[in-house]
């Protein structure tokens, strides 16, 4: 269990790369950007890749009537995103230290996992809701209104996983490096609840073993 | 025999041509002729890079331009001492300043030598210098922006032809003077010439940190023709060679005048000696008047200020600091090869090269084995001088550059050929034509301690037949030569721009990853500058109207503008709000009486329309910039001189 504990104080923090690396990255290559245009989405903002993407992505934005990509203060994900992780990172490494001096088990661990598993979907769906609406919702004036083929106005929602062709441009959306570091993160809490469990089931065997011989 | 050679040579020449023509993979020649490995030689994919910059003089273009090697492909002419309406560079207010001299404002030169800094010897990338011949002129290129910098004129000069050339860690950008005149400018009897003309040579100190010159002090010579140097390097550093022609001091008809003796001189300056002198307070301050003009990439604008003094130096009141090496027949270029032991002085009027020794020459200082002297001026004995002769065959050696790996390679404008000899032992190893009268010709690095041998250039002064015709004016004509074997190899043949005379090359692998993208438009600290949208106004005070205008994809703001009247002097203040590589906007005005603007991001730039019809008038941006170009446009009203119309501006309602 103390293994187990260990590997869970690890775990959360983990999480901590988010504040340091991207969640998400978007990159737009186009034939004019042989150099692609990119977008990295941290929990506390958009930045650009190279210092003025965002200001060139705004620009062509702009002629399919796309709304400028939010700055920090305009969408409350960003003040509440790093709240949330801070928060999961000192509950996980309570629950670790807890576990390490034996007073709670592996079910914690496990509760932890589910819990920011749960807040984990719940953000990627808060972030393609919010992929939609920018791709979407356009200004009716736009400069350059697309249709399907079907007579419905084209929209521009970038993929949430993947590669997908936009008008000119070819755009690219992967998760980045704190998405990674989260997943490691919580792939050991899960170890974590694994190695717990198999400990507290040897505690068990071993127990019912002196309980014969005696 | 020899007539024979070319004879045969020629014949090879036209076979390759016709094979060329027809069925172009079977031009194989004993002799280098063209091939199929030649044509993969100088193929540069689409998409693909060249692997070495070309800095080609403009000559009477009084620009620079800029091509890729192998392919031959011009990427840039960057203004230099001509206006260029392409780009409105001399015409905007900001860099009417760049052309000021002590003339007035000056719109063109004929610019000859371009030579690239160098740091312990070897190509650096951070500038590039070239020399305006007509009305004296230095300017520094900078090759992050590929743009024009700064330009220095140089006083008591006349055809500032044995320049740019740059000591060996940018010391100094040396520039001498072609015309010996009067120092000071004098109403004087020309044929008083002898005796009393002068020929000022003229060291320039290089600021290290950003590039700015200084004009350190003035060497006043006799009054011969300085035609081409070159810094020494290596152990030779510390002095500097320059040819010298018409040491007859002829005044006219120079021809004949100045081709009577069998030797002129390379002058050896020990510039180190004499920036010692001056250091500890040697020379002679002399009035002066000559213009310094700088241009600064914030404020995006170029201001000149006028000097009024320059140090000169008398070379015989310093022991030690000058010589003359007897060097025959009229030698034109001055090239030190990269160990900085052998001089090479090309006789133009000759069939052979002469060779000096920088060891020897120094062995005869110091043994003070001198053969008279000129105007004070100490001459060394021609045979306790010279290396070697080149026995060439050719006539008419111009210039010489190296390989590297012990060869040199020298023109012959007569002659028309490039010369492949060994130093050293002074054989000729072999011999190309070139088409037709080939000027300078440049190795990547070729005055350098370090040669990039790869190329040779030849930039030849007749074209002739090479290319399609087009009329009695033609482009001049290159040649590029493959020096990687053991043989040279004629592999390409294009036209330049204007007249190449020299040229610079460097590995592309140093510049192109610094080459700048854009101007950052939050250092943009040019006064009237539209940093935002919402800054763009209209400011009227007189008869000056200020119009401060921005430019994004795809429209102006303002773009309607209404109380300009008639007699007003309108200055457009353009400023490029985008931030994104290679999207310039374009400004002109109908019936401005000047070019129009080319503005890159970030920057901004300023011309002046002055109205002089009551009436509408469009405005638009000349750069395809976007789908939506033709929709950038504007329209400035114009009311009569005695009009009440207010100012006012607006974009979109």
């Amino acid at each position: 269990m103390k293994n187990a504990s260990l590997i869970m104080i690890i775990g959360p923090l983990f999480l901590l790369g988010l504040f340091a690396f991207p969640l998400w990255n978007i990159m737009l290559g186009a034939p004019q950007y042989p150099e692609p245009l990119g977008m990295n989405i941290h929990i506390s903002g958009i930045e650009g890749v190279s210092e003025f993407d965002l200001q060139n992505i705004d620009g062509l934005n702009h002629y399919i009537g796309m709304k400028t990509i939010p700055k920090p203060g305009e969408m409350w994900e960003f003040d509440v995103f790093p709240k949330v992780i801070i928060g999961m990172v000192v509950l996980g490494v309570l629950i670790g230290l807890l576990g390490f001096f034996g007073k709670v088990d592996f079910k914690w661990f496990l509760g932890w996992f589910v819990l920011m598993s749960v807040l984990g979907v719940l953000g990627m769906y808060d972030f393609n809701e919010w992929l939609t609406d920018y791709g979407s919702n356009l200004d009716p004036h736009a400069i350059i209104k697309v249709v399907n083929e079907d007579g419905t106005p084209m929209t521009y929602k970038p993929p949430l996983l993947g590669f997908q062709k936009m008008l000119n441009f070819d755009v690219t959306s992967l998760p980045s490096i704190g998405a990674y570091m989260m997943f490691i993160g919580m792939s050991l809490t899960l170890l974590a609840s694994y190695i717990g469990w198999k400990s507290k089931g040897t505690k068990v065997k071993q127990q019912s073993k002196k309980a014969v011989a005696a | 025999m020899k007539k024979h050679t070319y004879l045969v040579m020629g014949l090879l020449g036209f076979a390759a041509l016709l094979t060329s023509c027809g069925n172009g993979n079977q031009g194989k020649g004993s002799s280098g002729a063209l091939n199929s490995s030649n044509a993969e030689k100088v193929y540069v994919a689409p998409g693909e890079h060249d692997e070495f910059y070309a800095f080609m003089s403009g000559g009477y273009s009084g620009n620079l331009t800029v091509y890729g090697l192998p392919s031959g492909r011009m990427f840039k002419e960057i203004p230099v001492f001509s206006q260029f309406a392409t780009s409105g560079y001399g015409y905007s207010e900001e860099t009417k300043p760049m052309l000021n001299t002590s003339f007035g404002f000056v719109p063109w030169d004929d610019s000859h030598h371009p030579d690239i800094s160098q740091t312990n010897g070897e190509l650096d990338g951070r500038w590039i210098f070239i020399n305006g011949n007509n009305t004296p002129r230095i300017a520094r290129i900078s090759l992050t922006t590929f743009e024009t910098e700064e330009i220095i004129e140089v006083p008591n000069s006349a055809g500032n032809h044995s320049s740019s050339f740059i000591t060996e860690n940018t010391e100094y950008v040396v520039a001498g003077t072609r015309f010996s005149v009067p120092v000071p400018q004098a109403d004087m009897p020309i044929k008083e010439y002898k005796g009393n003309f002068k020929g000022a040579l003229s060291f320039i100190s290089v600021d290290p940190e950003h590039g700015h010159m200084d004009i350190k002090f003035q060497i006043l010579m006799p009054g011969f023709n300085y035609d081409l140097s070159h810094p020494g390097r290596g152990k030779s550093h510390g002095w500097f060679f320059f040819t010298t022609y018409n040491t007859e001091e002829a005044n006219s008809l120079l021809e004949v005048n100045a081709s009577q003796n069998d030797k002129d001189f390379i002058a050896a300056i020990n510039w180190k000696k004499i920036e010692e002198y001056v250091n500890n307070g040697g020379g002679t301050k002399m009035p002066a008047n000559y213009a310094h003009n700088v241009y600064d990439e914030h404020t995006h604008t170029a201001t000149s200020i006028m000097r009024k003094e320059v140090l000169t130096v008398d070379p015989t009141k310093i022991p030690g600091a000058v010589f003359f090496l007897p060097t025959p027949k009229s030698p034109h270029g001055c090239d030190v090869d990269p160990s900085g032991e052998y001089i090479i002085g090309n006789g133009k009027l000759s069939a052979d090269l002469t060779v000096h020794s920088f060891d020897k020459m120094i062995a005869a200082i110091e043994g003070k084995k001198f053969d008279g002297e000129a105007y004070g001026i100490p001459i060394l004995k021609f045979e306790d001088v010279l290396a070697g002769t080149v026995k060439s065959g050719g006539l008419g050696p111009l210039h010489t550059e190296f390989d590297g790996e012990g060869n040199a390679y020298t023109t012959f404008f007569i002659s028309s050929e490039v010369v492949m000899w060994k130093l050293g032992t002074w054989e000729v190893i072999d011999r190309k034509p070139t088409y037709y009268s080939v000027g300078h010709l440049m190795i990547p690095g070729g005055n350098s301690r370090k040669p990039f041998g790869k190329y040779v250039v030849a930039m030849n002064k007749i074209t002739k037949d090479r290319y399609l015709p087009t009329g009695p004016e033609l482009e001049h004509s290159a040649q590029l030569y493959d020096i990687s074997g053991d043989k040279m190899e004629l592999i390409y043949d294009f036209p330049t721009h204007g007249e190449p005379h020299y040229a610079a090359g460097i590995p592309a692998e140093i510049l192109a990853p610094k080459s700048q993208k854009i101007y950052k438009l939050a250092e943009n600290k040019h006064p009237y500058a539209t940093l935002g949208a919402a800054d763009a106004k209209v400011v009227r005070d007189g008869k000056d109207v200020h119009i401060y205008m921005s430019t994004i994809r795809s429209h102006f703001t303002p773009d309607n503008i209404e109380g300009v009247k008639v007699g007003d002097k309108v200055y457009f203040h353009i400023t490029n709000q985008e931030q994104d590589f290679d999207v310039p906007h374009g400004f002109a005005v109908i019936g401005a009486n000047t070019s129009e603007l080319l503005v890159m991001p970030g920057q901004t730039k300023t011309i002046i329309w002055e109205p002089k019809q009551v009436g509408v008038w469009p405005f638009y941006c000349t750069d395809f910039c976007s789908a939506l170009h033709q929709e950038m446009q504007g329209y400035v009203r114009v009311s009569p001189a005695n009009s009440n119309i207010e100012l006012s501006w607006s974009l979109g309602d």
